[in-house]
């Protein structure tokens, strides 16, 4: 996967509510887009479980929780938190430019989960 | 066996033979009492008048303690005379009693200031727990009550009055609340905390007189305004109570005078508490009162060796919401620095007070957080010129069990009963403790003000090899508190946000299991007057329709009781068929459900129905499920359909504690299953029953009788009065037939149908707020929340792949 920014100027910040997450789909690549209130985090939009939408699940702090079946993602690493199972969601990096959302589409990155496994 | 006499059965007096019977078990013990009650925590009488403790909760040492420790307990005997060289102590019955050795313990009594017809009834101090009730019994709504004095414990006592339903002015002479805790900026924003729970705050005014012809009518202040009072608290400051040392010839001043050994100016008479005076300063506040108890305790069993040198004292404001805590040398004197950090519009003001780079005092408003660094920073005198950077802010800790760690060993864990947290670990460990209630007997952790509870929970969390949770049940971690302690607490405080509650009573963060429960509790107890916070809220209720396993959404319209039209039916079929659903099922509930619809397609789908919502997708009222009655039916004896009908036109577009599905039928051959509902309405020639608590899912249950009634109009407010009450008292996520079951069906009646009339009518009061505020969700389809509710977000330029 190539590595080069590809930063994509998606909306203004005001269309995401605070904490609340809404959806994206950016070049066939479905993206979750969350208001952190002082940040904004984007990840994939597809919980590893059944692919439930994660743009719709509660943020909890810096997680989010699927609306299905109440797997939890830390918003920051992408990474199943309070699960048995090894598994993580692609995150992908946000700015804020002139009061718009951007997310380096290229930039996604997934935690290493061999050891855990 | 050696005589020793306690006279005065507070806190104070029994702690210190609490340890004299550790260090020396063969003193023969009588202790005197002028108040009825056995020793209790008075620091808590604010609490219990904040209506968050009851009077029995806060007994320390109940009959049982002193007849195991062989103690001969007198209460309701005050003693009025002591004779030194006699060595007797002679009662308000009497009854003279001879020792060996004497301790005075008596406490102190309220300082009434020069205020004309103080004595008036309906004037009231607030010291003991006969003050308390008394206060309990009068105070209420429509009660004005003024309050005396701005310090401490007034300001306790105003914001219990406060909670009880009193309209409460606080009277202060001079221009800053606490003053003798908080400096004037640190006054001000105590001042505005007082005045957003809607307390009225006066400062720098006298109050001359108290107006009224034999029962209180109001005050009056030196500039001749006048203030209406029902019930006026004086809480303007304490004075020890050493009479019984003058009479016994000891050297007074304004205490006992003490020496660092706890001994008064006669060999055989010692002085505990807020009547002693030590190195010229009387205490009030627990902590110095156990330190010195346990000196004290030593000296009087011939162990003379520990030296009590004084306390840094620290004050800690209990008033739920409204964090202040004060500690040690608050004045800005010159060769003093100041450090401090302000945000008005967060309410929060903190100061330290540094001399030679070292802390020496605290102040801290709305946010007391820190408060146990820097008393440790002050007890130990550490010095913090490498910390200078850091001082008001720590590095930000990730999670609470983290804090816990970091804390070093020596550091105070509980300030009132000087317990470090080494001290609770090496206890863990050494008695194999699992529980709070364990801890707390052993360390007495936590005992005094109970602010370090958390605290101390922590710590057992993270050391006990089986910890316990303590039988309360708490909504859930993020806030750890019940569900009953949580309604109270945002009734009491006044909270309207979600995250408001989590940010002063839990972790900031909450999860998906206390943000929907907090959000229906604020619904429930501002009927609907809360602020929304849908990010609080599960998808389900971000959009009012219900997330199926692909993402997609279901749409189910109110049929009220299950009667359509033709209209309405081809109207849904061409919905249907436009919006390409993949499904049109008839429910159980009689209803119908189109399955696989996209959110962005919900609110178009509303509008082409022009049907309200169903409420299929949320906790909160489904349906009425009816059988066609006395229209059609021959058996029908009752007219159910338009019954059911009625109610659920009545309660629609309410939400519950989890779902509500109700049933009316014409006849006990109860075709619509009524008696397998939350609630059922059954017709019976000339009458109805009205049932509750019915399941027929995960759970099958028959639904109780809750009364029996001869017209509709009384089976329908039979039905609202369960329903009212189910929606204020149930848990979140609790179906009517695990409330029914918890109450108890009695219960249940005695609260609802069998109600006093103005109870019944407050019930149903509440319920028509509510539902004056109540709409149909779906008309956010042309007034959204939020503008992208319902949006998938379209980027502002292509993605070149």
């Amino acid at each position: 996967m190539t590595r080069e920014n590809n930063w994509i100027r998606i909306t203004k910040a005001e269309n995401f509510p605070l904490r609340e997450g809404r959806p994206v789909s950016l070049g066939g690549v479905e993206i979750a887009i969350f208001n952190l209130g002082d940040r904004f985090a984007a990840i994939e939009n597809k919980c590893p479980h059944q692919g439930g939408p994660l743009c719709d699940g509660i943020v909890a702090g810096t997680a989010v929780v699927c609306p299905l079946h109440g797997w939890r993602f830390d918003l920051d690493t992408g990474a199943a938190t309070r699960a048995s199972l090894p598994v993580c969601v692609t995150i992908f990096p946000t700015r804020v430019e002139d009061g718009i959302v951007q997310v380096n589409v290229n930039g996604g990155s997934r935690i290493e989960m061999e050891d855990a496994a | 066996m050696q005589r020793l006499v306690l006279v005065g059965n507070g806190m104070a007096g029994v702690a210190c033979i609490e340890q004299v019977l550790k260090l020396a078990p063969s003193f023969d013990i009588t202790i005197f009492g002028d108040e009825t009650h056995t020793n209790y925590n008075r620091i808590l009488l604010s609490s219990v008048l904040a209506g968050e403790k009851s009077l029995d909760e806060i007994t320390l040492h109940p009959l049982d303690w002193y007849v195991d420790k062989g103690i001969t307990l007198r209460l309701g005997v005050r003693i009025v005379d002591v004779d030194a060289d006699a060595k007797t102590v002679t009662g308000d019955d009497g009854s003279v009693v001879e020792f060996d050795k004497l301790l005075l313990a008596t406490g102190s009594s309220p300082v009434i200031p020069p205020i004309a017809h103080a004595s008036k009834t309906g004037v009231f101090t607030f010291r003991n727990m006969g003050d308390a009730r008394a206060l309990l019994e009068r105070a209420g709504p429509g009660v004005n009550a003024v309050v005396i004095g701005g310090g401490l414990l007034g300001l306790e006592a105003a914001r219990g009055l406060q909670v009880q339903g009193c309209a409460v002015t606080v009277i202060h002479l001079v221009d800053t609340l606490m003053e003798r805790q908080l400096d004037p900026t640190g006054g001000t924003y105590l001042t505005r905390k007082m005045e957003r729970l809607g307390m009225r705050v006066l400062l720098s005014r006298r109050t001359t007189a108290v107006l009224g012809n034999g029962h209180v009518q109001g005050v009056e202040l030196a500039d001749g305004e006048q203030i209406d009072a029902d019930l006026v608290v004086i809480a303007a400051g304490i004075r020890p109570n050493a009479d019984l040392g003058r009479k016994a010839g000891l050297i007074v001043n304004r205490g006992i005078v003490v020496n660092d050994y706890m001994e008064t100016s006669h060999p055989d008479i010692f002085a505990v508490g807020e009547c002693a005076e030590h190195r010229n300063v009387c205490y009030g506040l627990v902590a110095p009162l156990l330190e010195q108890g346990k000196v004290l305790a030593a000296t009087i069993t011939g162990n003379r060796g520990p030296v009590y040198e004084g306390t840094v004292e620290a004050s800690k404001l209990k008033i739920m919401g409204v964090d202040v805590f004060s500690a040690g040398d608050i004045n800005e004197a010159a060769e003093n620095e100041s450090v401090r950090h302000e945000d008005p519009s967060l309410g929060i003001y903190k100061k330290i007070i540094l001399a030679g780079g070292k802390l020496k005092g605290i102040v801290l408003v709305g946010d007391a957080s820190e408060s146990h660094r820097y008393m440790d920073w002050l007890r130990t005198g550490a010095d913090l010129t490498a910390k200078r950077k850091h001082l008001l802010f720590p590095d930000p800790v990730e999670d609470v069990g983290f804090d816990v760690a970091a804390m070093p060993d020596s550091e105070t864990v509980c300030g009132c009963l000087g317990v470090s947290k080494g001290a609770i670990i090496e206890a863990i460990h050494a008695q194999g403790m699992n529980t709070m209630a364990q801890l707390k007997q052993v360390t007495r952790a936590s005992t005094g003000c109970g602010s370090c509870t958390n605290l101390c929970e922590q710590l057992l969390r993270a050391v006990a090899p089986r910890f316990e949770e303590e039988t309360k049940s708490t909504l859930c971690a993020c806030v750890p508190f019940s569900y009953e302690q949580l309604r109270d607490i945002v009734l009491s405080q006044k909270l309207k946000s979600v995250q408001e509650v989590l940010n002063i009573y839990g972790n900031r963060k909450g999860c998906e299991v206390c943000k929907p429960a907090l959000s229906y509790m604020l619904d429930m107890v501002w009927c609907g007057e809360h602020e929304e916070d849908r990010s609080a809220r599960f998808i389900n209720d971000r959009v009012h329709a219900n997330i199926q396993r692909d993402g997609s959404f279901s749409v189910v319209p109110r049929i009220r009781g299950g009667v359509t039209s033709p209209g309405e039916l081809r109207r849904i079929a061409d919905v249907a068929e436009k919006y390409s659903v993949r499904m049109v099922k008839i429910t159980g509930s009689q209803r119908i459900d189109l399955l696989g619809v996209k959110k962005a397609d919900l609110p178009k789908i509303w509008a082409d129905l022009g049907m309200p919502s169903g409420q299929a997708y949320t906790k909160g009222v489904r349906m009425v499920k009816t059988c066609v009655g006395t229209d059609f039916c021959r058996f029908g004896v009752q007219d159910s359909t338009s019954a059911g009908i009625e109610l659920e036109r009545r309660l629609e577009n309410l939400y519950t504690p989890h779902k509500t599905k109700m049933g009316a039928v014409g006849c006990p051959r109860n075709c619509a299953e009524a008696t397998v509902k939350d609630i059922g309405l059954i017709g019976q020639e000339g009458s109805w029953q009205v049932v509750v608590g019915g399941a027929a899912g995960k759970k099958v249950r028959k639904a109780d009788l809750l009364i029996t009634v001869e017209s509709t109009a009384q089976a329908l407010e039979a039905a609202e009065l369960f329903f009212q009450y189910y929606r204020e008292n149930a848990n979140y996520l609790e179906r009517t037939y695990d409330f029914v079951e918890r109450t108890g069906i009695e219960k249940v009646r005695k609260d609802t149908v069998y109600a006093p009339e103005p109870d019944r009518k407050k019930l149903l009061d509440r319920l028509e707020r509510s539902k004056a505020i109540a709409k149909d969700a779906w008309l956010e389809r042309e007034t959204p929340f939020h503008p992208t509710q319902f949006t998938q977000i379209e980027p502002m330029e292509k993605v070149l792949v």
